[in-house]
Formats: structure tokens, sequence, C-alpha cells
């Protein structure tokens, strides 16, 4: 059967199992809303916090980035996993027994003020929109490139499908079809992985391929080191970054991910305090089944495209490289016209241009997979995509409907009334992130790095001093969020937009560059916060209740 | 008795803390080149960790974590 028909096929059948369960889990009150009723069991919610957490970017482009960095790609691997281990340890047992149902609440309360929660909703505002363009943009992706069709209806399909299923069901109709996408996403990145792991190594388990040799006895890690010397490029297991710079970015990345909001509001789903510690576990394992595949996909093609294209004719070349050649994804210019191909590190002779992309989509035609193991690939792309924008989605309407107005401009708005603020909030929410993804702003890569940071500048200090210190009060949080965040941005505007007289990577403090500059304005936050604190009094005698109170089983 | 619980949690985390710290941190990043001259199968072991290694101890981390909280809680019911 035709390729077209099979994809038609994988992504209709996957987006009718969603309106099913958004039908099925319609949300009937605010707390159905926001946190799912407060029942969902800790392995479903591992499994949609997986889905949540896992991007259009984890799923098509982490494997290809790592695949062109080798070691410095290392970065993305500890540090997407890593802040789950902060998370279980530090924050998410203590939400949970708070028991509210977001981040700017727990803020609010715990710092007492409406200036606090006002400062949280901003940075959940930002965090969320730069992270939400992205997802959406990813979608129309996915659409024109297996379905032939344009970018722009690709991603009216994307918002019409998380329009219908966030807003009926919010949260409740939201966790069950995050946990359905997960399915269908890592069958979708297993299936090509350990079939290419035994076709390339013998061995069916990608991990232990990757420390394998091939077909002529050589380890495929010391053939690739070998390759990339002779071509030129920085060796693949050790890195060409500062040791200084991997530890910030991995920092970053681990503290900025324990911080986002959406990852957070999906521990006060659960029932109990041990149920939120257990999915915290159940999300990480589900989640480390594609980030220790991601490396051994990344090696295999790497040394797959080297021996393909490295000094061979052009004429000779497999049909999937026109293929993509055509998409743009790859190409190839005969700069000293011998109709060989010279793929080097050096830019002026260097004949290929490869995108990074390419790693993971057209894994399955390279080793020649079954068209049906193509289509779910497409179905599982946009299973990553939808489910992390549905996720968004929720932490923009519940921050203006539940925040904003309920805590703060009309406290006493009806639950009904509140329910029908949070899904326009939700559809309007939508239509804006559907209009950046047809409009991508221009600074969308540049944006993940800074929603990173700013997590990590902002909510991370408050939330873990919030939990584990008594002394901390509403003017020590305040002023350690503004200093986290505005220093933040500011060293993003100053080297990504050369705002601020810009400046290039030798302009960088201490050599630490934006990506992992979060860090630095962590600590500034830390610092601020605890100092401030000191100078100021104490916080009353209910809010210290209150912090002993959430230590509590 | 809520201050030995709450104690016995800090130290719990602290200790599990340090491990997070040693297998990323420790053995991905800062000593990375030092145990890359220690090669096992086909990995570099500095490489492994930062790759595969440090991610597998997470898991292990937090089940840990959750073990040790699950009996520390049933101690605090009785």
């Amino acid at each position: 059967m035709e390729l077209q028909y099979w994809i038609w096929i994988a992504v209709g059948l996957s987006f009718s199992l969603y309106i099913g369960i958004a039908i099925w889990s319609r949300a009937g009150s605010t707390k159905e809303f926001y946190v799912a009723g407060g029942g969902v069991h800790p392995i479903a919610n591992g499994m949609a916090t997986a889905a949540d957490w896992m991007s259009a970017a984890s799923f098509i482009s982490m494997a290809g980035i790592i695949s062109f960095s080798g070691y410095d790609g290392s970065v993305y691997l500890m540090g997407w996993t890593g802040g789950y281990v902060l998370l279980a340890l530090l924050l998410a047992p203590y939400l949970r027994k708070f028991g509210k149902f977001t981040v700017p609440d727990f803020i609010g309360d715990r710092y007492y003020s409406n200036t606090a929660r006002s400062v949280a909703v901003f940075c959940a505002l930002i965090v969320s929109f730069t992270y939400i363009a992205g997802q959406m943009r990813g979608v129309g992706v996915v659409f024109s490139r297996y379905l032939e069709v344009d970018i722009v209806t690709g991603v009216l399909i994307g918002m019409g499908i998380v329009l219908f299923y966030a807003v009926l069901g919010g949260m409740k109709g939201i966790t069950y079809t995050q946990v359905a996408q997960y399915c269908v996403l890592i069958f979708a990145f297993m299936v090509p992985a350990i079939y290419i792991s035994f076709l390339v190594t013998g061995n069916v388990i990608p991990q232990l391929g990757f420390g394998s040799s091939g077909a002529d006895g050589v380890y495929l890690l010391d053939k690739l080191d070998g390759l990339h010397q002779e071509l030129g490029f920085h060796e693949y297991t050790s890195g060409s970054k500062s040791m200084l710079d991997v530890f910030c970015i991995t920092m970053a990345l681990m503290v900025g991910t324990a911080g986002l909001p959406h990852v957070i509001v999906r521990f006060f789903t659960v029932k109990k305090v041990s149920d939120a510690r257990k999915s915290a576990g159940w999300a990480l394992l589900f989640i480390a089944i594609l980030y220790t595949t991601a490396p051994a996909i990344a090696v295999f093609s790497r040394t797959n495209l080297i021996e393909t294209v490295s000094n061979q004719p052009y004429e000779q070349m497999p049909e999937w490289f026109h293929k993509w050649e055509t998409t743009g994804l790859l190409g190839f210019i005969d700069k000293n016209e011998d109709g060989l191909i010279q793929y080097t590190a050096n830019t002026t002779t260097n004949e290929l241009t490869v995108d990074a992309d390419i790693m993971v989509l057209a894994n399955p035609e390279i080793a020649q997979l079954p068209s049906w193991v193509i289509a779910f690939l497409a179905a599982g792309a946009l299973a990553a995509a939808l489910s992390t924008a549905a996720g968004l989605l929720l932490v923009i309407s519940s921050a203006v409907s539940h925040d904003l107005l309920k805590k703060m401009v009309i406290p006493n708005i009806s639950e009904k009334g509140e329910l029908i603020a949070a899904r326009i909030a939700a559809t309007g929410a939508v239509c804006l992130a559907g209009y950046f993804g047809i409009n991508p702003p221009g600074f969308v890569a540049a944006t993940v790095a800074l929603a990173f940071g700013l997590a990590a500048s902002s909510f991370f200090p408050a939330i873990l001093l919030g939990i584990f210190s008594k002394r901390i009060n509403k003017e020590g949080a305040i002023s350690g969020m503004l200093v986290g965040v505005t220093l933040m941005l500011f060293y993003m505007l100053k080297f990504k937009f050369g705002w601020f007289g810009g400046g290039t990577k030798a302009d960088w403090w201490f050599g630490i560059s934006p990506e992992g500059f979060g860090s630095i304005a962590m600590i500034a936050n830390f610092v601020v916060t605890l100092v401030v604190s000191r100078q100021t009094p104490a916080p009353s005698k209910d809010i210290q209740e209150l912090v002993v109170n959430i230590r509590k089983p | 008795m809520e201050n030995t619980y709450w104690k016995k949690n800090l130290r719990y985390i602290t200790i599990l803390l340090s491990l997070w710290f040693i297998v990323s941190f420790g053995c991905g990043i800062l000593f990375v080149e030092q145990l890359n001259n220690i090669q096992i199968g086909g990995f570099k072991l500095g490489f492994w960790f930062a790759q595969q290694g440090s991610i597998f101890g997470f898991v292990a981390i937090i089940f840990t974590y959750i073990y040790l909280m699950n009996k520390l809680d049933q101690t605090q019911n009785k």
C-alpha cells in the first residue's frame, strides 16, 4: 500500500483516539479542569508527565543534535533528565501536600503577597508562550513533510485537535490523552531504533548496541572517533565546549526543568504525597527509555551517514538521499566538480549540508523499514508536539482564569464563571499559539534556552526556599525573583538579540553561554533572597505553620 | 517525633543529592577526561556516564528515595 495512505491512517486513528478520550473525560468542575480531580494513578501520571515533557524537539531534533555534537550533546541528555531528581526530592511531594492548583498559587500564598503572585504569573506566561509557539510550528512541519499539505493547514489541524480536547476536558482530558500519546510516541521512536541497532550491531537493545562493534569487529564509537578525525571534526567522544560552560548549561537545564510550571502542575493531579514521589520516578523511567536510546541512534545514524556519503559519487546515492534533498534537509554543492561528495569540517571545502532533524525522520527509510513504521513515526512526532502544547495551554489558561481573575481581579467569581473563563482563556491561547506557529518569530529557537533560564532564575529558588526555610519572607522572594529574571533577560537580550551593545562569544561573562547563564542568574536569585530576608522581618506565625504543615507527609 | 521525621528526610535528601551530583557533574563533566582513559566494552567510561550512566543513576536515585520515604512514612503512622 502507498506510504501516504498509511500515514493518513496512522494519523487519523491516533487523532480519533484523542478525540474519543476527550469526550469520555469532560471536565465538570474547576478542580477537574485544573488538576484532573486530583485522583490520577501515579503510573498514569508518570506517562502523562513523560509525554508532557518530551516535546517535538526531544522527539525529532535531539538525536540529530547529539549526532552532530557528540559529547557536547550530553548537556541535553543529563540536563533534561536530572531535573526530575530535583523534582522528586525537593519540590513535588511538598507542592502536592500544599494542594492548590497552580505554581503562582504556591508563590502567592507562601509569600502572602499579590505582588509575588503577579511576578509568578508573569514568569509562567512568558515561559509557556515561548515554548508553545515552537510546538505548534512542529505540528505544522510534521504535517507538511509527511502529508504534503502546507504548514498553515498543518498548524490549523493541530490547533483544532488541541482546542477540542484541552477546552473540553481541561487537565482531565489532557492527562488521559497524554497517556495515549506517550504510548504512540515511544512505540514510534523505539521500533526503528531497535531495528537499526540490530542491523548495525546485531544487538536488539540500542543501549547495548551503542557500545558494540559493527560487522568489521571495530567498536562503533572508536570507528566514529576515527572517521571524525579523518574529516577534521572534533573527536566524537570528547567535547569542544569549555568544561565550565558544559557544567553551567547542564545545571541550568536541570534546574529549569524542575521549575517549569507545566511539569510542576502535573504533580498536583495525584491523590497523595507519596504518589507525587512515585509519579516523578515513573515519569523519569518513561523518559529515560527515549533519552538513553537517542544517543545510540545518534551514533548509528552518524556512522551510517558518513560511510554512505563520504567521498562517494553523487550519482550513486540511494533514493532517500534525493528525496530529502528536495525537502531542503540535505544539500549538496559540488564545489570542486569531481562528482564526489566531500563532507568535512572545513566550511570552504565541505560540499554537504545536513539538517539535524533528518537523523530521526529519515531513519526508517535509511534502514529500509516498511511503510507502516514510517507512518507511525509521523503519528509519534505529532503526539510529542500535541501533548506538550496541551500541557502548556493549561498553564496559560489557569494563570489567566485562576491566578489573575479568581485570586486578584474578581475574587467572588462563581465556580461556573471561573470554568467558562478558563475555557475562553484556553481558546485565546490556542489562537495566539497558532498565530506564532504560522508566523514564527525569528527568536523561537533562541527563546527555548530563555524559557529554561527564566524558570531556573525565577521559580526554582522561590519554591525551594519557600519549602526548606521558614525564615524567607516576601521581601526576599520578590526581590530575588526580580533580580534573577532581570539578569537573565538582560544577558539573553545582549548576547542573543544584540541589545545593550550586543557582544560576541569573546565577551561572555566568565565564558558562559546564554544557554548556561540561567545557573548564574539562579545563584544571584538565591543570594539576593537570603540577604534581603535577613534584613527584613520574618513571616508571620501562620506562614511558618503553613511551611511546617507541608513538610508532614 | 515530627522533628526526627524531617531530619531523617533531610539526611536522605543530602546523601541522594550528593550521588546525583557525582554521577552527572562528577563522572560526566568534571572527571570525564580521567574516566575516558578507562574503556569498558566499546565505551569510554566518562562518555558513557555523560550519555547513559547518569540517566540510569537518576532513575535509581528516585526509586531509592521512594522506597526510603515510604518506609519512613510507615514508622510515622504507627
